[in-house]
C-alpha cells in the first residue's frame, strides 16, 4: 500500500501470468501452425501416391499413421490437411470476426435505425441454419477453396456482430464515450480507440471459440463431400474417406479425428487459460 | 465478563493479491464497545473502517482473511468460530445494515417478506409476530403509512425509506450491535435528516450498541458516543465525540476536521464586471427525456425553464438533491442531451443546442468534468494517452511538445510524472478525480462544467481538489460551473448559486448572503446539512410542513 507509488517506473511493462495448461494449448496450436506451413517440405510421400499394397494398413517404421483406403500415407495426408483446416478455418474467422466486430461496434455506436437495419438483417441471416446454408451455396456455386471461405464467414459473421454489439452498447454507455463526442470525435475514432480496446479481451475469446465451429463445419461439410476436393483433403474429408475402416479400427480414421480433436481442445484451452496481466505491480 | 460488549484485540486482517503477496490491512486494531453505546469508525477509504466493522460478524471479505487477535461480541471469539456457528449470531446477535439499501434489496420480493425473512431463518417467531414486530420497527422509524408499507416492492420506495427498511431488517432479529455501513453517504442532505433521526432514536430505545462507518465527521457527530479515527489500518487516535471536535491530537483528525471549517473566500471581486459581455447567458432552457409528442414536448421535462448568467472569470454554483435536474442542465449546455426549447448564448454567439451542430472551438472551450472519474476515463488507455488526445485534437500538438504539454498538465494538477504510464484502475480516486480534471484543461476551455466531481471522494480528497480548481482558476482565469448536492462545497467556490428543485430554479444567491435564503426549500436544504456540532440534530428545527411538501 506505501510502496505502490514508487513502482511507476517510466515504460515499466506489465507482468502477465501464463498457466502451464495454456502453454501447452499454445505450443500444440504452434506446432501445428508450423506443420500446416512446411507440410510440402516435410511429408514423407507425395499426397496423392499409393505407397501400400494394402488398404487401411497398420501403423510401420514407415507409414507412421498406417495407410488409408487406397494405400495412401495418411501421415503425409494429415500433414497436408493442417494446411486447409487451418488455413480456411483462419481466413474464414478472420474475415467473420472483423466484418462483424466493426460492424457490430459501428451499430452499437451509430444506433437509430442503421442499428435496427443491420441487426434484423443479420438476425435473419442467423436464422438459416449453417450446415444448409452451406450445403445450398456449395451445390450452388461449386467447391472451391475461396467459395468455402466466403461461405463460412457469412456464416459466422451475424454470431459475432451479435456478440461485439451487445459488448460495445455497454461501453458505450459509459462516460468517457460521452466525454469522446463531446469533444467532436468521429466514429472511426470513437470505435478504434474508445471502444475495441475495452472489448477486446472477449473479443478475442469469441475469435477462438468461432475458429473452433469453423474447423468443425469445415469437417462437416468436408465430410459430405462439399468441402476440399480430392486428391487434396482436409482432416473432416480425410475422416470421411476412411470411415469404412472404422469397424477395423484403422488408424486411418482415427489420426485425423484426434488431428481435429488435438485443435480445438487446444484452442478452447488457451481461450480458458490465456496469459492474464498482473495487476499488483509493487512486489516488484 | 468485563463490561465492554464488544471486545476487539490486536486484530489482523491480511489480503492476498493476484501476484501472490500478502498484505496487511488490518495492523493490529483493539477497540471496545459498551452496551448500547454507538462507536463511529472514520477514516478516507481504504482505511480498513468497513473491514474492521465486519469482522464483528466474523466476516472477511473475498481474498482477505482474519488472521490474528480476537473479536468478542458478548464474549463469544467470532474469529475461532466455525462457519454454522457465525451464521447463528449473524442477524440475532450482529445485525448489518448496507451502504447501499437499494443494492441489498431483492427487487422480486416484497418488503414485508424481505424484512421478516431473519426472523423466518432463524425461527425466532411466528410469521403473525414477525409481522408485527415489523410494523412496530417501521412507527419506531417513522416510516410513512407502516400498515401497508411492507406489501410494496422495493422499487416502490424511495432511497431515504429504503435506507429505514433495511435498517428494519436488521433490528428485527433483536441484535445487541448493529453495524451501519455509511447508511446515509447515498441520501440527499434533506433525507439524511430523517434517516439519522430514525437511527438514533430506535438505537436508544432498543439500547442497542452500534458501530457507524462513514468518512463524514458531521454525520458521525450527530450519532456516535465515541469516535475512532482510522487511517491505513491503524486506529490514529480514539476519543468521545466531543473530545475528537474540540480536542483532536492526531493531525490526521486535525485535517479531517479542517476540511469541515468554512472556507473563506479569498477572491477578489471582479473589477471590470460591467462592462463586458457575460461569458454564458442561459435564457429559458427546457430539457427533457423519452419520446416526442407532437408539439416537440418531451414525455418529462427534467429542466424547466431555467435562465441564468455567468461572467467572465466568475463561479456558478448549481445546487439541489438528486433528480432535481442540475446534471441535466450542465448536460444541456454541453450540448450532451440537445436542449428542445431556450437559448445557450456563449461568448455572445449563440450556440447549437446539440454538439455536433458546434464547431470544434466552440466545443473545445466548454469543457464537462463528470462526477465518476472511474467512467470518465478509458480504462483501457494509459494517463499519458488520455491527455495527449485532446491535445492533438483541438491544438494539433504531436510528439516532444505534446509531451512537454503532458507533463505540464499533470504539473498543474498535481500529479506525479510516473503516473503517465499507468491505466486509470491504478491510480486513487482523488487521483483519477485530477487525470479527469488535466483532460478538460488539456482543451485550454474558458469554462469548465463540473458536475458532482467532489461527491465520490473522500472529505480530505475532496477539499485538495477544491484548492486546486481555485488554484488554477487564479493562473488561468477559467470560469466554473459547479454542480454539487453538497452547499459546503458550493459555497467555498462560487460567486453565485443557483438552487434548484423538481427541474425548476427556486431561487439564486450570492454566496455572500448565504444566510438570508427566501424560499422555503432553500431554506430547508441549507438547514439540513450537517455541522460538526453534536447537539446539531437534536437542536434542529425544521418546520414539518415544508419538511412534508419538499421530501420524497
Amino acid at each position: 500500500m506505501t510502496d505502490s507509488t514508487a513502482s511507476g517506473r517510466p515504460g515499466m511493462r506489465l507482468g502477465y501470468r501464463f498457466n502451464l495448461v495454456g502453454m501447452t494449448a499454445l505450443g500444440v496450436i504452434l506446432i501445428w501452425a508450423g506443420v500446416a506451413l512446411f507440410a510440402p517440405q516435410i511429408i514423407p510421400h507425395p499426397v496423392g501416391e499409393i505407397v501400400d499394397s494394402d488398404y487401411f494398413g497398420p501403423m510401420s517404421r514407415d507409414l507412421w499413421f498406417g495407410s488409408d483406403y487406397l494405400g495412401r500415407d495418411i501421415f503425409s495426408r494429415i500433414l497436408m490437411g493442417a494446411r486447409y483446416t487451418l488455413g480456411i478455418s483462419l481466413a474464414a474467422v478472420t474475415i467473420a470476426c472483423f466484418s462483424g466486430v466493426a460492424l457490430g461496434m459501428t451499430a452499437a455506436v451509430a444506433g437509430g435505425w442503421f442499428d435496427s437495419m443491420l441487426s434484423r438483417l443479420l438476425d435473419a441471416l442467423n436464422s438459416i441454419p449453417s450446415k444448409l446454408f452451406g450445403l445450398v451455396v456449395v451445390a450452388a456455386v461449386g467447391s472451391s477453396i475461396p467459395a468455402l471461405i466466403g461461405t463460412l464467414s457469412v456464416i459466422y459473421t451475424p454470431g459475432a456482430y451479435r456478440f461485439a454489439r451487445a459488448l460495445a452498447v455497454n461501453v458505450n454507455t459509459m462516460d468517457f464515450i460521452v466525454v469522446a463526442r463531446i469533444r467532436g470525435e468521429r466514429l472511426p475514432y470513437l470505435i478504434a480507440s474508445e471502444i475495441l480496446p475495452n472489448i477486446l479481451g472477449p473479443v478475442l475469446a469469441d475469435l477462438g471459440l468461432r475458429f473452433v465451429f469453423i474447423v468443425l463445419l469445415l469437417s462437416g461439410l468436408s465430410f459430405l463431400g462439399l468441402g476440399v476436393q480430392p486428391p487434396y483433403a482436409d482432416w473432416g474429408a480425410l475422416v470421411r474417406e476412411n470411415i469404412a475402416g472404422l469397424p477395423f479400427g484403422a488408424p486411418a480414421v482415427i489420426f485425423p479425428s484426434l488431428a481435429i480433436a488435438s485443435l480445438t481442445i487446444s484452442v478452447n484451452l488457451l481461450i480458458d487459460n490465456l496469459p492474464r496481466r498482473i495487476r499488483d505491480r509493487s512486489a516488484e | 465478563m468485563t463490561g465492554n460488549f464488544v471486545e476487539i484485540r490486536n486484530l489482523r486482517v491480511e489480503a492476498t493479491t493476484d501476484a501472490g503477496r500478502r498484505v496487511e490491512i488490518i495492523k493490529g486494531v483493539s477497540l471496545d464497545i459498551a452496551k448500547g453505546e454507538i462507536v463511529a469508525l472514520i477514516g478516507e477509504s481504504g482505511s480498513g473502517k468497513t473491514t474492521i466493522a465486519m469482522t464483528l460478524m466474523g466476516y472477511a471479505r473475498q481474498g482477505c482473511a482474519i488472521t490474528g487477535g480476537e473479536v468478542r461480541v458478548a464474549g463469544i471469539d467470532m474469529v475461532g468460530l466455525s462457519e454454522a456457528e457465525r451464521a447463528g449470531i449473524r442477524g440475532t446477535s450482529v445485525a448489518y445494515v448496507p451502504q447501499s439499501a437499494a443494492a441489498a434489496f431483492n427487487p422480486a420480493l416484497t418488503i414485508m417478506d424481505q424484512v421478516t425473512e431473519v426472523a423466518r431463518i432463524h425461527k425466532l417467531m411466528s410469521a403473525a409476530e414477525a409481522e408485527a414486530k415489523a410494523l412496530s420497527l417501521f412507527k419506531a422509524l417513522s416510516l410513512p403509512e407502516p400498515d401497508t408499507i411492507g406489501n410494496r416492492y422495493p422499487h416502490q420506495v424511495s432511497g431515504g425509506q429504503l435506507q429505514r427498511l433495511a435498517a428494519a431488517m436488521a433490528l428485527i432479529g433483536q441484535p445487541k450491535v448493529v453495524i451501519f455501513d455509511e447508511p446515509t453517504t447515498a441520501l440527499d442532505v434533506t433525507t439524511q435528516v430523517e434517516v439519522l433521526r430514525a437511527f438514533k432514536s430506535v438505537t436508544a430505545q432498543h439500547n442497542i450498541a452500534g458501530v457507524y462507518v462513514s468518512h463524514d465527521l458531521a454525520v458521525v457527530a450527530q450519532i456516535a458516543d465515541r469516535i475512532v479515527v482510522l487511517k491505513d489500518g491503524a486506529v490514529q487516535e480514539t476519543g468521545t465525540t466531543d473530545q475528537i471536535l474540540d480536542d483532536a491530537q492526531h493531525p490526521y483528525t486535525r485535517q479531517l476536521l479542517a476540511a469541515f471549517r468554512p472556507k473563506t473566500q479569498l477572491r477578489t471581486a471582479p473589477d471590470d464586471g460591467a462592462t463586458t459581455r457575460p461569458l454564458l447567458e442561459v435564457d429559458n432552457l427546457t430539457v427533457g427525456y423519452g419520446p416526442r409528442s407532437r408539439n416537440g414536448q418531451p414525455l418529462i421535462n427534467a429542466v424547466q425553464a431555467v435562465s441564468l448568467k455567468l461572467d467572465r472569470g466568475q463561479n456558478l454554483g448549481i445546487i439541489g438533491e438528486s433528480g432535481c435536474g442540475k446534471s441535466t442542465l450542465a448536460r444541456a449546455i454541453a450540448g450532451i442531451l440537445p436542449a428542445h426549447a431556450g437559448d445557450i448564448v456563449f461568448n455572445g454567439r449563440q450556440l447549437g443546442k446539440a454538439g455536433r451542430y458546434r464547431s470544434r472551438n466552440e466545443l473545445r472551450e466548454i469543457q464537462i468534468v463528470f462526477q465518476h472519474a472511474d467512467t470518465a476515463l478509458n480504462p483501457a488507455k494509459s494517463v499519458e494517452d488520455i491527455l495527449r488526445r485532446p491535445l492533438t485534437f483541438y491544438h494539433g500538438m504531436r510528439g516532444k511538445t505534446r509531451d512537454a504539454r503532458v507533463s505540464e498538465l499533470l504539473n498543474l494538477v498535481h500529479l506525479p510524472k510516473s503516473v503517465r504510464h499507468r491505466l486509470p484502475g491504478e491510480l486513487s480516486g482523488g487521483q483519477k478525480q485530477r487525470v479527469n480534471f488535466a483532460r478538460a484543461l488539456a482543451a485550454e476551455p474558458t469554462l469548465i462544467l463540473c458536475d458532482e466531481i467532489t461527491s465520490a471522494l473522500d472529505t480530505v480528497v475532496a477539499a485538495a481538489v477544491i484548492d486546486l480548481l481555485k488554484e488554477l482558476q487564479r493562473e488561468l482565469g477559467i470560469s466554473y460551473i459547479f454542480i454539487s448536492h453538497d452547499l459546503s462545497v458550493v459555497e467555498a467556490i462560487c460567486d453565485d448559486i443557483i438552487v434548484m428543485y423538481r427541474g425548476e430554479k427556486v431561487e439564486q444567491i450570492k454566496s455572500t448572503r448565504l444566510a438570508a435564503p427566501q424560499h422555503p426549500y432553500t431554506r430547508l436544504l441549507f438547514s439540513s446539512v450537517p455541522k460538526l456540532d453534536p447537539d446539531w440534530l437534536d437542536n434542529l428545527k425544521q418546520d414539518a410542513d415544508e419538511l412534508r411538501a419538499y421530501s420524497r
